[in-house]
């Protein structure tokens, strides 16, 4: 049945017809208002029930990432602050072994200088000269009265000869004995200077450990903020790592660039090892042989720092007893070292073909050859760059670590963030089906407000007609 | 340990499958693209061939290792392998393949110093053998260059009134000279493209006419 017919269903005229229908249907919709009403509220309040439902999940969710986010930042902190205290200490170690080692023997060797500067001290100290054993004799024969007798005369002169002699051989001998105890005091010097030195020396290496003992204790301090998981240390360990994924990507950029590079210089030279005709996939066999190179010599850098200890992605290499992992130093080095061997002939092997399809272009532009310049510093630099940049792309592994490290953290964060907004968006949805179902009732009743307007207007009437009617019958 | 083997025996299963696959990837004709260059040398024509020989020269600097040329004349019956003045397949390797280059650039141009006029042109007879010579390289990207003026002057009693096939060949006319005729009627100059072009088409094949010979860059282009 067509809308026209449905139309004239009632009448022939289809504006009478129309009204009638809209009559009926305002009729059936005022009788069917409270059910449908209800089945609005009904339906909305499932629809928003659920939303909030999904929203609390959600939210819940949420709650549980962000507990984990902590639990894993926290631990990689205190992973992190546990292993700076043990370098610390490993250096503090290291310190103590080098300086303090020698305390014994430095301290043996300071006794034996202090002795000898005593033994040297004690002959040097001043002996007062012994007087002269004739000394009393010679005061008894100077108290003999002088009588003029000539005998005595001479004799007092010649003792007085003999005592200017005796002093001045005594003086002498003073002086030669004050001379030796100066050369022995003099001798003492070094020895002082020796010991001054060594104790400045351990008063170095006491600095340094005192310095270090600070710099323990304050990463100790912090390695029992983290281990305590206060608010401050999870914060700090969220912006420590989103600092580490911003500037290990701004690297790995950088070394992907290099890579870029390198795999240009190597390219063109493989197709003539592997052919420059057959693809695998979409992609050149020779472009795909110069990209696993290029991987290949990343995977040995990576296994190269993994051996020197320098990261940690690989436990297994890590945990190594020296001897095996200085063999897999020495592997992965030669490896390396033959790669880069091979990329710099390949680098010249490179100018070689592109100064042959040069000539080649020319000669079929029926061009002048261009004179070839002679230079062999452009095919030195391609040769030294093919060799370098394999060993520059080892240390690569480094940024990679931080940037996996932090990128734990840095997509916790973004999943927290998402499952928030997901949350936020079910909440909003779960309001705007609440508010939807009010505004249906609205219209409903907008749709029918003849036959309520008629409803109110009779069920007035119907309110006041008993106090009218009373109202007549008093009066 | 029966364990381990298992484990062991699926391993090499998987390795030698990722080995089949690589092998089944690796794939070397289809990618290549073959070229099939007809030069018509009847007549007038043979004036032209200089203009042949820069577009040869360019396919030449163009053309990658792995691909195919030939280079064929259209004489008085062209079906036949005594017309083609030089083909080749480059090697996969460049420094082996710019070599051939050098000597098959010696070819063309040892024939186009020594070209002389034919008598009649048997085009249809050169299409044929360029599809021949096309399906054989294995090419995935098949061109036929015809360096011709598209009127054909057949030898009496030479049938050349049937369809050809030209499954996934792209035939480029290349400096399609107007006749003195045309000048006349041009009616005719383009009667004849669309002959071609409808016989090209019906066929299998995309048809392009390129007269401006400046603008070669999108020569190979699908």
């Amino acid at each position: 049945m067509s809308i026209k017919e449905l139309l004239t269903i009632w009448t022939d005229s289809p504006a009478l017809s129309m009204l009638i229908w809209v009559l009926l249907t305002v009729a059936i919709l005022y009788l069917a208002r409270t059910p449908a009403h209800q089945a609005i509220t009904s339906s909305s309040r499932v629809v928003s029930r659920a939303l909030r439902l999904a929203a609390r999940a959600v939210l819940i969710a949420a709650g549980r990432l962000e507990r984990r986010n902590r639990d894993v930042l926290l631990a990689f902190g205190l992973n992190a602050a546990e292993e700076s205290v043990n370098r610390e200490i490993q250096r503090m170690d290291a310190t103590i072994r080098r300086d303090l080692s020698s305390y014994p023997s430095m301290n043996r060797k300071v006794m034996e200088l202090v002795a000898k500067i005593d033994n040297e001290y004690n002959c040097g100290s001043e002996v007062p000269p012994e007087p002269a054993s004739w000394i009393n004799a010679v005061s008894s024969v100077a108290k003999i009265r002088a009588t003029g007798d000539t005998q005595v005369a001479k004799m007092l002169s010649d003792i007085k000869v003999n005592i200017d002699s005796e002093h001045r051989n005594a003086i002498e001998e003073y002086r030669k004995s004050n001379s030796a105890r100066h050369e022995i005091l003099t001798k003492m010097a070094p020895n002082w200077r020796e010991a001054a030195q060594i104790l400045s020396t351990v008063g170095k290496s006491i600095k340094g450990l005192n310095e270090r003992t600070e710099l323990i204790d304050k990463k100790v301090d912090e390695f029992e903020i983290i281990r305590n998981g206060s608010d401050k240390a999870a914060r700090t360990l969220a912006s420590s790592s989103m600092t580490q994924f911003v500037v290990s990507s701004l690297v790995l950029l950088i070394a992907l660039g290099g890579a870029a590079i390198n795999f240009n210089l190597i390219s063109l030279p493989m197709s003539e090892m592997v052919g420059g005709g057959s693809f695998i996939g979409p992609y050149k066999t020779s472009d795909i042989a110069a990209m696993v190179i290029i991987m290949v010599e990343a995977a040995m850098g990576l296994y190269l720092m993994e051996a020197l200890r320098i990261t940690r992605l690989f436990p297994v290499i890590g945990t190594m007893n020296d001897k095996t992992r200085f063999r897999m130093i020495l592997i992965t080095f030669s490896i390396l070292f033959i790669l880069a061997s091979v990329e710099a002939s390949l680098a010249y092997m490179r100018d070689q073909i592109a100064a042959d399809m040069q000539a080649l272009r020319q000669s079929l532009a029926a061009v002048d050859a261009a004179v070839p310049t002679g230079s062999w510093i452009p095919t030195a630099g391609q040769m030294v760059m093919g060799f370098i940049l394999p060993f520059a792309l080892t240390f690569v592994a480094i940024p990679l670590e931080s940037f996996i490290h932090s990128s734990r953290t840095v997509i916790g964060i973004v999943a927290l963030g998402s499952l928030r907004i997901v949350a936020f968006m079910l909440r909003l949805m779960s309001s705007i089906a609440r508010n939807t179902s009010r505004l249906l009732v609205s219209v409903y009743d907008l749709v029918i407000f003849p036959a309520l307007f008629f409803d109110r207007m009779v069920r007035t009437r119907l309110l006041h007609a008993p106090l009218d009617s009373t109202k007549g019958r008093v009066s | 340990m029966k364990k381990i083997v298992k484990v062991k025996k699926n391993f090499i299963i998987l390795l030698f499958g990722l080995l089949f696959f690589s092998y089944g990837c690796a794939d070397s004709t289809t990618r290549a693209t073959g070229v099939y260059m007809l030069m018509d040398t009847s007549g007038t024509y043979a004036k032209e061939l200089t203009k042949a020989h820069s577009i040869i020269n360019y396919l030449l600097g163009t053309l990658q290792p792995g691909d195919s040329l030939a280079v064929a004349r259209i004489d008085s019956g062209s079906f036949s392998e005594k017309d083609i003045i030089g083909k080749a397949t480059f090697n996969t390797r460049p420094s082996v393949a710019n070599n051939q280059k050098r000597l098959f650039e010696k070819t063309v141009a040892k024939f186009i110093k020594g070209a002389k006029g034919s008598r009649h042109t048997d085009i249809t007879g050169g299409m044929l053998q360029a599809v021949e010579y096309l399906q054989e390289t294995g090419a995935g990207n098949r061109h036929i260059f015809i360096f011709s003026d598209l009127e054909e002057d057949l030898k009496k009693g030479h049938v050349r009134d049937f369809p050809i096939r030209f499954d996934g060949v792209s035939v480029v006319a290349l400096n399609v000279t107007k006749l003195r005729s045309d000048n006349v009627d041009p009616r005719e100059y383009l009667t004849r493209l669309e002959s071609w072009q409808k016989r090209v088409e019906e066929g299998g094949g995309k048809w392009k006419v390129i007269n401006d010979l400046e603008r070669l860059e999108n020569i190979l282009a699908e």
